[in-house]
């Protein structure tokens, strides 16, 4: 791959002036991945802060064709794309290499735009599908979705006197993306660039869907300051809550192992959102977050062992 | 040369979309849709077709998968019915308001709940504000001829819209009938080439399609657009009408005006039970009964002026509605001609009969009992009652 001094002469496909927030782990994962290509991209964007923040008419930030139709039909719209690419090749009317990415939040992938996104993996479009993942429904200020973690106050919620933060586990959308038994499906973090540049050059080489699941730290949403950003996310990778692997061809890879696990305390106690978790009465939570990071990142170096 | 051909309404629909050979169709099945996908399958098994087909999970990914392939710069189609429309409903306004010219067939049945496959127009009325132009057929040569037009329409410059092509459940979509096509050539050539219009796979000149629109944005100036160029697709419906007649021996009008000139009372329908409702026509009129009838065929854009003028001379006039609107008075047909005459001095007195729900059959002695009623009121000069329901149990 490119080194960061390449990258950095790259044209960014994301240019600047766009109106996400100071601090957005969005743009700094999309711009990420877009350096990664050499290719001339359809890019396609679920309903979110990504969309709304960087296409605001009659002004766009995306310096490569951009598709935006509804919250939960991003890989749909981009199967579509993809199969109109299919059937202009097959005509001889176009000739140069194409890609074709989508890209979603945990709230269009994890949630609403779960079938589209199953549909469009088992039909086997070329596409590259990624979630950033930010853990909640930013966009419409806060509210929880199914990779909000445990115990995580969001607006739909919030840290009352009987309920503190949101009583669910979070899905492991990733495994479920493996369980399509595409060729490629990778977890990267913004903070380990070289890995996440990597795994999105693999994906848009791969004959077939890919998807990539990245951590994209939010700072109004996890109430952190936002120059911590990156940090966020290497902490989050650092204590295994959110692993760096792949899969590829069913084979699991472990990408990064910290030399000292830390602990998932360390990556909580700095975001607003866990804040109540810290007083004695919800130790149990705390304890419960721990377990699962635990068996969770058990699971995955058995997964990679064994394959 | 033509050829006639036995063939249901979904086979015409599905022969239709073979000469049409769009670059994608994207489609999920629906009863009673389900045999235009099936046979527009096999074509594409057997290679009479280039189309990459793309069978998606549900008929929201159906249309959102069309609108990527029509931005992409591709000739698009699919087909659905029923709650596979209401499936789609967010995603026809985002179709029409990116102004992709997708074609679909929509094999009119009615919507749940109770759940009922059969026949009515329910659905297509749900989505008779989604910036879609609406072209209802009478039988299966009309789901013929209109898909071929549908292309052409859809396509013009001055119009870029989507378009839905109606045609009965069961009732047109699996009964045989006698089918006349045109040769593949001249359907290839009455359509011509696709252009697209900044088309995404236009690597060098890359384009957003689908920007956000600001509380101070372009919003309302969109859809002024859209109203307008709906407006503008009368020209081009009714010239592809008569083109279409040039290579087909058919011509269409925006309606059949059907032993309506010198009525005195008339019943105006759409899709299939028009043809029924001709038969009791000619048959009242064999015993010197001054009676007509308007088949409606484009619904969207609504074609006022000439509505008003085929109307204006009638006494008396029902609306046959195939759906209700319920808690408002009367049907989606009725209260936009009844509208459509109000600004007339002299006008007919308009009642409404809601008829055919779920597919409860409309027979030749229903309709004779409209023009019964039609009689009355033209004797009395009054309707007893503006809303009437046809052929329920009460």
């Amino acid at each position: 791959m490119a080194s960061l001094r390449e990258l950095a002469k790259k044209k960014n496909l994301l240019t600047g002036g766009h109106r996400l927030c100071a601090g957005c782990g969005a743009s700094i994962t999309i711009r990420q991945v877009l350096l990664a290509s050499n290719y001339p991209l359809v890019c396609g964007v679920a309903t979110g802060c990504l969309e709304v923040s960087t296409t605001i008419y009659p002004y766009t930030a995306w310096r490569c064709s951009y598709i935006h139709t509804a919250f939960e039909s991003v890989a749909a719209t981009i199967s579509g794309v993809e199969a109109a690419y299919r059937a202009l090749k097959k005509k001889g009317k176009i000739e140069r290499e194409m890609k074709f990415i989508a890209f979603g939040g945990d709230g269009g992938t994890y949630d609403i735009g779960f079938q589209a996104l199953s549909g469009a993996l088992e039909r086997g479009h070329r596409m590259l599908y990624v979630c950033y993942d930010n853990q909640a429904y930013m966009n419409t200020g806060i509210q929880r979705s199914g990779a909000t973690p445990l115990g995580a106050w969001t607006t739909t919620t919030p840290a009352g006197k009987v309920i503190p933060g949101k009583p669910n586990w979070r899905k492991d959308l990733t495994a479920c993306v493996v369980a399509h038994n595409i060729p490629y499906v990778a977890q990267a973090s913004p903070s380990h660039w070289k890995d996440l540049v990597s795994k999105v050059e693999k994906a848009l080489e791969t004959d077939g869907p890919t998807f990539i699941n990245i951590l994209a730290p939010c700072p109004r949403g996890w109430r952190y300051p936002e120059s911590k950003t990156i940090k966020m996310a290497k902490l989050a990778v650092d204590s295994c809550f959110w692993p760096l692997y792949e899969v590829e061809e069913g084979k699991y890879k472990l990408n990064y192992q910290p030399k000292e696990k830390k602990p998932v305390v360390e990556w909580l106690q700095l975001q607003g959102r866990f804040k109540h978790l810290f007083k004695p009465e919800n130790q149990a939570i705390l304890e419960k977050f721990q377990a699962n990071v635990d068996k969770a990142w058990e699971n995955l170096l058995a997964l990679a062992q064994k394959t | 040369m033509s050829k006639a051909l036995a063939l249901t309404g979904n086979g015409a629909c599905a022969f239709a979309m073979r000469q049409i050979n769009p670059d994608v169709v994207a489609a999920y099945p629906i009863t009673p849709q389900t045999t235009i996908v099936e046979e527009f399958s096999s074509y594409v098994a057997d290679g009479l077709v280039d189309t990459e087909l793309i069978c998606v999970e549900s008929e929201h990914s159906a249309m959102s998968s069309c609108i990527g392939a029509s931005a992409a710069g591709v000739r698009v189609m699919t087909a659905t019915s029923s709650q596979g429309l209401a499936l789609m409903w967010e995603m026809l306004y985002i179709a029409s308001g990116l102004r992709l010219p997708i074609v679909m067939h929509n094999v009119n049945r009615t919507l749940s709940a109770p759940i009922n496959i059969h026949c009515d127009h329910s659905d297509s009325m749900g989505a008779r504000d989604s910036g879609w132009i609406q072209i209802y057929s009478e039988n299966a040569q009309e789901a013929y001829d209109n898909t071929i037009q549908a292309v052409r329409i859809a396509e013009d410059p001055k119009v870029r819209l989507p378009v839905m092509v109606l045609l009965d459940g069961f009732v047109i979509s699996h009964a045989i009938d006698r089918v006349e096509v045109i040769d593949d050539e001249v359907v290839k050539s009455f359509i011509g080439d696709f252009k697209p219009i900044y088309p995404l796979l236009d690597w060098e000149n890359p384009v957003t399609v689908g920007s956000f629109d600001g509380l101070y944005g372009y919003f309302f100036e969109t859809k002024r657009m859209q109203a307008e160029v709906m407006e503008r697709a009368k020209m081009v419906i009714k010239k592809v009408g008569n083109d279409y007649g040039k290579v087909s021996g058919r011509s269409y009008g925006f309606f059949e005006a059907y032993r309506l000139d010198d009525a005195e009372v008339g019943i105006i329908v759409l899709g299939s039970t028009a043809g029924t409702a001709k038969v009791v026509v000619d048959n009242l009129r064999d015993k010197g009964i001054p009676v007509g009838l308007l088949k409606l065929r484009v619904f969207r854009p609504f074609p006022l002026v000439e509505i008003v003028e085929a109307l204006n001379h009638l006494k008396a006039l029902a609306v046959l509605d195939r759906a209700d609107s319920i808690g408002s008075f009367g049907g989606p047909l009725f209260t936009e001609i009844r509208s459509s005459l109000y600004d007339l001095s002299m006008r007919p007195l308009v009642v409404n009969y809601i008829y055919g729900l779920g597919g409860r059959d409309i027979d030749e002695l229903q309709i004779m009992k409209v023009f019964s009623d039609l009689q009355d009121i033209q004797e009395t000069g009054q309707a007893k009652k503006a809303i009437n329901y046809l052929g329920v149990r009460e």
